[in-house]
């Protein structure tokens, strides 16, 4: 347990931070996801994907979950994460951040915004689009192409 | 436009958690039966994992770890006192329903056995008197509250000392240390059982209290296996299949 929070814990910190923007919520959900992970080994099948990719996921849905104060999703196993780039490691990691960065640099900024608020805040397309006054088609387009395009980066 | 095209956006929707309604009902019934769309999932909850990397940079603080360890350790603790204690209080009431099973097919056959019954149900008097004896013995060894004093010579100065109690027949060693140095938060002690051929055998991780006192009660370890020797490492907390050099105690069987 102590080697995979030394090798995973910031992703699972920085993404809850982000998400939450308190030290002290993102710290719970830290908890929370290392305890969940410690009392069943098993809820992540290392055949069907990488753990960093996992816990990336795992722990930005849980921080959506208590920012928006809904209950954790009850079966964390069947959350399957199919990625290209290898990010196992730290190299491989802050390469593909970079790039990732990048990407987001690149993106319309209207379709980034839309990303965002989906990706960080958990809003709905709906009230996406009562914020942004935007048609609710063109939200949804808006928030699958914005992810698209990160998954083309590295095509 | 065909189905999975329909589906697409909804797709995302749906891997962010953000999809509600008959929307969600309905991709969750194509889900089901389109092992493409499930793929597609894969890959989008994959395009959420790199947007998360976007967010990397922060590391948390050092008490957080601690926070965890101390979560794991006494979640850990909690397992074994219950696993201990479910079975202790489970041994009454299997003896109270083999009697009790006894007790009918008995009947049935007479007076002779009944006999036998007052017989058995003097045995199970006798082993209840036992039983009891032997809980409040373990009980003793292993109260956080107890008075733990190791005569030495006076004017010895107090040294770290290890009692190791096995019977092999049954697999059952029952260690009690005290006087033990702290160790630093990563580390723990690990017990070795020495056998007098072969690798020595893990026999159970532990942690001074306090005081420096410790008890390691019925670790798990292979049947009836030889012990030549007990000897004692520092390990990380969780523990090692194999001792880090130096053996920071040791004793042979007399």
């Amino acid at each position: 347990m102590s080697r995979l929070y030394d090798r995973y814990s910031s992703i699972v910190y920085s993404i809850a931070l982000r998400v939450l923007g308190d030290t002290g919520a993102a710290e719970d959900v830290l908890q929370e996801v290392f305890l969940q992970l410690w009392r069943n080994p098993g809820v992540f099948d290392s055949s069907r994907g990488n753990m960093a990719a996992w816990l990336a996921v795992i722990a930005r849905n849980r921080a959506i979950d208590s920012l928006r104060k809904r209950r954790p999703e009850a079966d964390i196993a069947d959350v399957v994460v199919s990625v290209e780039p290898d990010l196992a490691g730290d190299t491989e990691r802050a390469r593909a951040m970079e790039k990732i960065r990048s990407v987001l640099g690149d993106m319309p900024a209207a379709q980034r915004s839309a990303l965002e608020m989906a990706y960080f805040e958990g809003l709905t397309h709906t009230e996406i689009s009562a914020r942004t006054g935007e048609p609710l088609g063109t939200v949804k387009t808006r928030i699958r192409a914005g992810l698209l395009s990160l998954r083309k980066a590295f095509a | 436009m065909n189905v999975h095209e329909q589906f697409a956006e909804d797709l995302a929707l749906y891997a962010l958690g953000i999809l509600q309604g008959e929307e969600r009902v309905a991709l969750e019934r194509h889900l089901e039966e389109c092992a493409s769309c499930h793929r597609e999932l894969e890959q989008l909850r994959g395009d959420m994992a790199l947007l998360a990397l976007s967010t990397a940079g922060p590391t948390p603080p050092r008490r957080a770890r601690q926070r965890l360890m101390d979560a794991v350790a006494v979640e850990s603790r909690a397992h074994r006192v219950s696993a201990r204690r479910w079975w202790w209080a489970a041994v009454p009431w299997v003896v109270a329903a083999a009697l009790a099973l006894a007790a009918v097919v008995f009947w049935r056959q007479g007076d002779r056995q009944a006999r036998r019954i007052a017989e058995l149900q003097s045995e199970s008097a006798q082993q209840q008197d036992q039983l009891q004896r032997a809980r409040e013995i373990v009980e003793t060894l292993t109260a956080t509250d107890a008075m733990r004093v190791t005569l030495v010579a006076a004017k010895t100065p107090p040294q770290p000392q290890g009692k190791a109690i096995y019977v092999r027949d049954r697999s059952s060693l029952i260690f009690l240390a005290s006087n033990m140095p702290a160790l630093p938060t990563q580390k723990a002690y690990e017990l070795w059982l020495i056998p007098p051929k072969g690798a020595p055998v893990p026999a159970g991780v532990f942690k001074p209290d306090a005081r420096g006192g410790a008890t390691v009660i019925n670790p798990p370890l292979p049947t009836r296996v030889e012990a030549k020797a007990f000897a004692i490492t520092v390990e990380p907390e969780q523990g090692s299949l194999s001792p880090t050099m130096p053996i920071v105690m040791m004793g042979a069987g007399e």
